[in-house]
């Protein structure tokens, strides 16, 4: 069997990528997608139109490290925190959740404190986001 | 955690098939190991593009109306060249709202040989513990490993698209064997008719069965609007009737074949690690006998039979 198979923090990132909301623009998620599993990590993708109740279940079920954000219809300010607000709810706070798409600056920082780690907006290399995430899961596994 | 599984707590089954994954054999494993048994355990498989995931997520709308509960391992390939994978069969599978009855995971194989099947067994394993029904273990079936997570199943369902041609022909290596039940979806396109010919016609010829007492049905569906869905319930039904009929034999060969595979598969795994110390530097008496091969001072027969004697004899 795989020889990292004893350690936790040797088994590959799992992240869920969801398209809240109801605009069908899913290239950007399909392309960091992508570059999550060329960078070896497990990328459970849904698809678009996803509540946010679906996406917590989804997370829950599938016991990610991630759940990766994604919106271009401007409703990122009600569904962003209904999904942290449900991981929370069933004691899932320990993921890390993490938001692209088109999000002004003056609504990232209230998503950012509303408990987006990150926001990755246009024009962010996947390189930027793969080295992100090799950083700061271990760090919150490690915290488990 | 176990507490959680058997009380079905989808937070403590997550985290199990998480730990399971990890250490398919371990603690947890056998904690949960005498729980299970009640599962009908249905292995759905065929090539891509068969309609697999679609016709897995009409099949838990038919379970669910009948008041069945539903496990879903649904199996994807890892990029042999990253080890990622994008695992996207939640798309078709879980579009509706949430379902306490309904549990779908998503599994990548990690690169291992032997691997993916014994972690499968793992998962399927917490699955049954935690009391779903039916527990479907979805695979792509395009080689020898998927035809491996086949003989999981009680009942294996082959999925087959119309319009595959030849490619029927194609699919007897291995995967028409472990049919119980065909699917013949996408029906309503051109060529359904013909494969559905081509198939039993296959059948008819005496192709090679799991099972001489039980003829697998042909069932056709439209995965896409629910058409043929209801039938191939009916049929996957029929199948676990078989098997339990008369003094349940046909059950009881079916889980001996299962231990078997997952035993056997176990073993390997193991006596390969020890014997090359996979995953660690390469035993000396190992690098030992390679040089002699290359040096053509030993034959391959001879160098396995010097690794096996060594390893009967020395543990």
């Amino acid at each position: 069997m795989t020889t990292d198979a004893d350690s936790p923090d040797s088994t590959p990132i799992r992240v869920l990528v969801a398209k809240p909301g109801l605009d069908g623009h899913d290239r950007g998620a399909k392309v960091v997608a992508r570059a999550l599993r060329d960078a070896g990590m497990e990328v459970i993708y849904t698809g678009i139109r996803q509540t946010a109740e679906m996406i917590v279940e989804a997370a829950l079920q599938e016991d990610v490290d991630v759940v990766g954000l994604s919106s271009l219809s401007g409703a990122h300010m009600t569904l962003f925190p209904r999904v942290l607000e449900g991981l929370r709810a069933r004691g899932l706070g320990h993921m890390i959740v993490i938001a692209g798409g088109i999000i002004p600056a003056e609504d990232a920082e209230a998503l950012r404190a509303a408990g987006i780690a990150a926001i990755f907006g246009p024009g962010t290399s996947t390189e930027t986001i793969v080295a992100w995430l090799r950083d700061e899961v271990p760090r919150r596994r490690a915290e488990r | 955690m176990i507490d959680g599984v058997l009380a079905r707590d989808r937070a403590a089954v997550a985290r199990a098939l998480s730990a399971i994954e990890r250490d398919p054999a371990g603690p947890l494993a056998a904690a949960l190991h005498r729980h299970g048994g009640r599962a009908h355990i249905v292995g759905v498989t065929g090539v891509p593009g068969a309609g697999k995931s679609t016709l897995v997520a009409a099949l838990i709308g038919a379970w669910r109306g009948a008041g069945r509960t539903v496990g879903v391992l649904a199996v994807d390939p890892s990029s042999p060249l990253s080890g990622g994978a994008i695992l996207g069969d939640r798309v078709r599978m879980d579009a509706g709202p949430p379902d306490d009855g309904v549990f779908i995971r998503s599994m990548a194989n990690r690169g291992a040989a032997g691997g993916l099947a014994l972690a499968a067994s793992g998962a399927v394993r917490v699955l049954d513990a935690a009391g779903y029904d039916v527990v479907v273990v979805e695979t792509v079936g395009a080689g020898q490993s998927e035809v491996e997570i086949a003989d999981e199943a009680h009942t294996t369902v082959v999925v087959v698209p119309p319009g595959l041609g030849d490619g029927v022909q194609a699919l007897k290596a291995g995967i028409l064997e472990v049919a119980d039940v065909f699917a013949l979806n996408k029906a309503d396109l051109p060529g359904a008719d013909r494969a559905a010919a081509q198939i039993e016609a296959m059948l008819k010829l005496g192709h090679t069965l799991r099972d001489p007492a039980w003829q697998p049905p042909v069932v056709r569906t439209v995965a896409t609007d629910g058409d043929g869905v209801g039938d191939l319930v009916a049929a996957i039904d029929a199948h676990a009737a078989h098997l339990r009929s008369g003094d349940g034999a046909g059950w009881r060969a079916r889980e001996r074949a299962r231990a078997y595979a997952e035993l056997r598969r176990l073993v390997i795994a193991r006596f390969a690690a020890a014997v090359f110390g996979e995953g660690g530097a390469r035993p000396a008496a190992i690098e030992a006998l390679v040089d002699a091969l290359v040096a053509r001072e030993i034959d391959v027969g001879g160098a396995a039979e010097a690794v096996l004697g060594g390893r009967a004899r020395g543990g």
